[in-house]
């Protein structure tokens, strides 16, 4: 078995004084894309956060490329190779396409052969279309495609993707499912948090489910999809 | 009027509109990425001015040509954008995080530090600048004369503008600093060092006031005084343009340039009020100024710090608020006149702060002009006794509260309509208004001298009687304000503090709540001002300026933002220092600058606040420590 690319044990966070993670542990390995699942509030995005260092964690280790990043600042992490993807998007709706993809822009730091704007409008070509448009005038769909467009173009080893079908139109979710399998396909890791089962199920190979901030469930997507006591008790709504 | 005289009275205007703009923009750039409203930007604009008047000097001994002059310039601003890099690294990289009240107060800080330093290296004198060569001449524009100068200022505009606009949109630094004013959390999150970008948009930021105050050196000599007065009209700008926004700055400066300049024909006496009522009138139609965007979504969540929970005395407090009351009474009986009068200021002054903190720890609403309402006081009671009317002091001291509430009501009603660092500017903005109103209305008020004679009636004109006196309106007027924050009234303010939104969804009219609480506020520092105003005797446009608002800003904050009666600890220590150490040395306000700074990062809850802390500590620390779950 592969040596984890992300490795995360034990990881608590707060928002001030309401603690919402109660030692999560998970871990992602090369290549592979892994659904962390869970009801609204369980922790998914809380623990994306944590990860990334955006919500700076209480305790707990986080492991990538093998180095302890835990409490590292957001941009530290990010130039070792992981990647971010909010679930708001935030797309800079000021700037154009081109100038969002600028903001993403990183050097890798093992000289792979690096994202270009082109290779990206190859995989989304609904962007290449209005490159010079201000973000604040595409779809959500476009603009969902942009952000992790714009991800790319830091060149991740690994993609922490919140929420990626979540408030999308059915033929837009298609599209996230197809970039996601694309990115696994350029070999890139992708920890995907989500409550959709069915978009789950069709990109991931392994499975998290999360409830009240642990872990209650680690499967592959088989045996998640076959289990229906535990999607009884943490995903049906 | 003759037209030729219209159109060169519109290009001055385009020639202060420039200056205005290029001061603007780099405080409006600086803004936008770190959310630090920089009140230091005046001192790069000063240092600028200086550096300038040393430097270009000595290069034009070197070869006497334009271009020498304006490469001594550019060097100039160049040397204020490190100097700007300094402030950065040592102290605005550890505020980002913290409320913006005490952003603004260490910001201050450090002009109060670069003022005193300015005086020791440059002196007191105001040094003229040399001339810039070749364009020293005068060019005839239909008929009159227009100095050449201020024609390439003119230009000057436009052509930093254009130069900004290739910078934000063709360079990655540019393009880093347009996505960093909108979300600079996700800049960070995709790989961005922000604490390098910051570093250098404040390089670029002091590197642009720097440039505004080179290019004056022609036109006005450098002087210790520039920092401030071109601070407020450098805020005025950015917020009309929109916060943030550099078109908007340049709109806003365009504005404001053609309403100085032909403001002072149609109203020459209130040229500097016009500026602030249309800061107003733009923010009451579009809050967010011009060009700006709402502050929501600038990322930042910083809920406003304030009290935040209400105790009644312990029986030891009782006792020792009870003993300093006491102690504070027997004054007269044992110490000296001048002891009597550092007393009686204490008093007033206890009133003055505590009537902020009743507007910014209860209310929320930081004012960066609360010395406004002190001065209405003052000036009302002042005015009432030394003008025609002749009235006694008992008038006067009733309509010195009055007075002050009426101005703070009117001002108040624009006012609550704004929220975070919008209503701080406002607040300044008619600070700035009754500044100015003292200064320039020099026929009822006396200008910049001010009015003499303003005595207390004979009964109450011992040192004294008139120390009981303010003692015993001032401690009434403070039980009655704690009265007013322990009532279901204040209640409902520190509710629409915390959440504006849920206080309204319960059925509080947050505004109007917000609006009595500012014109009482008012009223007290009115009432203080007016006490004030009869034991100097005196009135003058100081007791409405700046430097005694902050002044009262840094007694709540010593005290303590956190707790009710820290602001009166806070007067109490902050004006025996004052008064104990301004005498023994020259760099008072230096000193004074570090100790903003200092009380800032390291007690940022104040005296009080650190001794609530202490308490609870100890309270807290006999309890086992419990098990995280």
């Amino acid at each position: 078995m592969d040596k984890p690319l992300l490795d995360v044990s034990g990881l608590t966070a707060a928002y001030g004084r309401a603690q919402v993670l109660f030692g999560v542990t998970l871990r992602l390995r090369p290549g592979e894309v892994v659904a962390l699942m869970g009801r609204n509030g369980a922790g998914k995005s809380t623990t994306l956060k944590a990860i990334m260092g955006v919500l700076p964690p209480t305790g707990g280790t986080v492991w990538f490329e093998g180095r302890a990043v835990t409490g590292w600042e957001p941009f530290r992490v990010a130039r070792l190779g992981l990647g971010y993807v909010p679930e708001e998007r935030r797309i800079f709706t000021d700037l154009t396409v081109m100038e969002n993809l600028e903001v993403g822009r990183k050097v890798p730091a093992d000289g792979r052969a690096a994202w270009t704007p082109d290779r990206l409008f190859s995989i989304f070509p609904n962007l290449a279309e209005m490159r010079g448009r201000r973000a604040a005038a595409m779809s959500g769909g476009e603009q969902q495609m942009l952000t992790i467009a714009r991800t790319l173009m830091g060149n991740p080893h690994a993609v922490l993707l919140d929420e990626p079908s979540e408030g999308l139109a059915p033929v837009i979710v298609e599209q996230m499912a197809d970039a996601v399998l694309r990115m696994k396909r350029e070999g890139i890791a992708v920890l995907l948090s989500e409550q959709n089962l069915s978009f789950a199920g069709a990109v991931s190979d392994r499975a998290y489910v999360i409830e009240k901030g642990a872990i209650h469930f680690e499967g592959t997507m088989a045996a998640l999809e076959a289990d229906e006591a535990v999607r009884e008790a943490y995903l049906t709504v | 009027m003759d037209p030729s005289f219209l159109v060169l009275q519109s290009l001055s205007g385009l020639a202060s509109a420039a200056s205005l703009f290029v001061i603007a923009s780099g405080l409006t750039i600086v803004f936008g990425v770190t959310r630090i409203v920089n009140f230091a930007h005046g001192s790069f604009y000063m240092l600028g001015a200086y550096i300038a008047v040393t430097l270009v000097p000595r290069l034009l001994d070197l070869s006497y040509s334009p271009a020498t002059f304006f490469l001594g310039v550019l060097l100039s601003a160049l040397l204020v954008g490190l100097i700007g890099v300094a402030v950065e690294v040592l102290l605005l990289r550890r505020l980002y995080r913290v409320p913006e009240l005490f952003q603004l107060l260490a910001t201050f800080g450090v002009v109060l530090i670069v003022e005193d330093l300015v005086l020791k290296v440059w002196g007191p004198v105001d040094l003229a600048g040399p001339r810039a060569p070749s364009l020293r001449h005068g060019v005839e524009i239909l008929g009159q004369r227009f100095p050449a100068y201020e024609l390439v200022l003119i230009a000057v505009g436009p052509l930093v503008l254009g130069l900004l606009w290739l910078l934000m949109h063709r360079t990655r630094f540019g393009v880093l600093i347009r996505a960093a004013t909108q979300d600079r959390e996700m800049v960070g999150a995709l790989g961005v060092n922000q604490a390098r970008l910051f570093t250098l948009t404040l390089f670029l930021g002091a590197s642009l006031a720097g440039l505004g105050g080179a290019l004056q050196i022609p036109r006005i000599p450098a002087n210790a005084h520039m920092d401030l007065s071109v601070i407020t009209d450098a805020f005025v700008v950015t917020v009309i343009g929109g916060m943030g926004s550099v078109p908007g700055a340049f709109v806003a400066a365009l504005i404001i340039g053609q309403l100085q300049a032909f403001g002072i024909l149609i109203f020459p006496k209130v040229t500097l009020v016009l500026v602030f009522a249309l800061m107003a009138v733009v923010l009451v139609v579009k809050p967010w100024g011009l060009f700006g965007r709402p502050e929501a979504a600038s990322g930042r969540v910083m809920p406003p710090e304030g009290i935040p929970a209400l105790r009644r005395f312990r029986p030891a407090e009782t006792a020792l608020a009870g003993l300093a009351v006491l102690a504070l009474l027997a004054v007269p009986l044992v110490g000296d006149a001048y002891k009597v009068k550092v007393a009686t200021e204490i008093l007033i002054f206890a009133l003055a702060a505590f009537s902020l903190q009743f507007l910014v720890g209860v209310g929320g609403l930081v004012s960066f002009g609360h010395a406004a309402y002190f001065g209405l006081g003052a000036y009302a009671a002042g005015l009432l006794v030394t003008g025609p009317f002749k009235a006694p002091m008992e008038l006067a001291l009733v309509a010195a509260p009055l007075a002050a509430a009426a101005g703070a009501a009117l001002f108040g009603f624009f006012i609550v309509r704004l929220s975070g660092i919008y209503l701080a500017m406002l607040t300044l903005a008619f600070g700035q208004i009754v500044y100015a109103i003292c200064f320039q209305w020099v026929e009822v008020t006396g200008g910049d001298n001010g009015v003499v004679g303003v005595w207390p009636s004979s009964w109450a004109a011992g040192r004294t009687t008139y120390f009981y006196l303010v003692a015993a309106l001032c401690l009434t007027a403070i039980v009655l304000l704690r009265r007013v924050i322990y009532a279901p009234f204040g209640y409902s303010l520190r509710a629409a503090r915390d959440s504006a939104t849920r206080a309204e969804a319960i059925g509080l009219d947050v505004r109007t709540h917000r609006w009595l609480a500012f014109t009482l506020a008012g009223a007290a520092a009115g009432l203080a001002g007016g006490l004030y105003a009869f034991m100097k005797g005196s009135i003058d446009p100081t007791l409405t300026g700046i430097p005694l608002s902050i002044d009262f800003l840094v007694m709540v904050l010593v005290g303590g933002i956190q707790t009710v009666m820290g602001p009166l600890v806070g007067a109490a220590f902050f004006h025996a220092l004052k008064d104990a150490v301004m005498p023994l040395t020259e760099f008072w306000r230096l000193l004074l600058g570090l100790a903003i700074i200092a009380t800032v990062l390291a007690f940022p809850r104040g005296l009080a606040g650190a001794a609530e802390a202490l308490r609870s500590r100890r309270a807290a620390a006999p309890k086992p420590v419990e098990a995280s779950a």
